[in-house]
């Protein structure tokens, strides 16, 4: 009984996560803030969902995987959204109107990247 | 048959179908999304959204196997979206 409820809150949970990232990803204005939606609520969406899958399957089969598919996430997806991010600036793509700070376009150690529009 | 708990049928369905509609908004943003990283980006929330869907499916089928599915799509989509990286890096700059 108790881990009925567990598992479906978990499960409604990861799902309810997943969506919220889809509509970040459609709603936001530009590249950067679609990118801050679409790495970390999947993430924690996959959080839940294997905490779900561990507990229903309840095997030490099903326990690893779900821990490796976790940490794998938990440490590629920063990576992978910060290369994505990097070239983005460095191709200029157009920011938000009301961006605040944008600290890697004063850093003197990075190139001053090319001004044409080519993606 | 099995031993596992017993999951409401309601659960299952509806969370499946929320990753369904999470998979077509980010299709959406990925046939319009105006610049080339948008689309990378969108390719990526997919590839997530792939895993949760097995995920939830081999909950829903009380299959342990489809779980293999998660972690094979982990790791070749940050393979790919680093490729993607790269290759825009090496291509225009």
């Amino acid at each position: 009984m108790i881990s009925t409820i567990l598992i479906s809150a978990f499960m409604l949970g990861g799902g309810l996560f997943s969506l919220l990232a889809a509509v970040g990803v459609i709603r936001f204005p530009d590249v950067y803030t679609r990118m801050h939606a679409a790495t970390k609520a999947p993430a924690f969406g996959i959080l839940l969902l294997q905490m779900a899958a561990a507990l229903y399957f309840a095997s030490l089969y099903a326990i690893a995987i779900s821990l490796m598919v976790v940490v794998f996430i938990f440490l590629t997806a920063p990576v992978a959204s910060h290369s994505i991010s990097r070239v983005a600036h460095l191709l200029n793509i157009p920011k938000w109107s009301d961006t605040v700070m944008d600290e890697m376009e004063d850093d003197p150690d990075i190139p001053e990247p090319e001004k044409s529009g080519k993606v | 048959m099995n031993s596992y708990a017993l999951i409401p049928e309601w659960v299952s369905i509806s969370t499946l179908a929320m990753l369904a509609l999470a998979i077509l908004l980010a299709l959406f943003r990925l046939m319009k999304g105006p610049t080339l990283p948008d689309r990378i980006v969108a390719l990526d929330l997919i590839a997530a959204l792939c895993m949760c869907f097995a995920i939830a499916y081999a909950i829903s089928s009380s299959e342990v196997r489809y779980l293999d599915i998660a972690a094979i799509v982990a790791l070749v989509a940050f393979i790919g979206t680093v490729a993607y990286a790269t290759y825009l890096k090496k291509k225009y700059l």
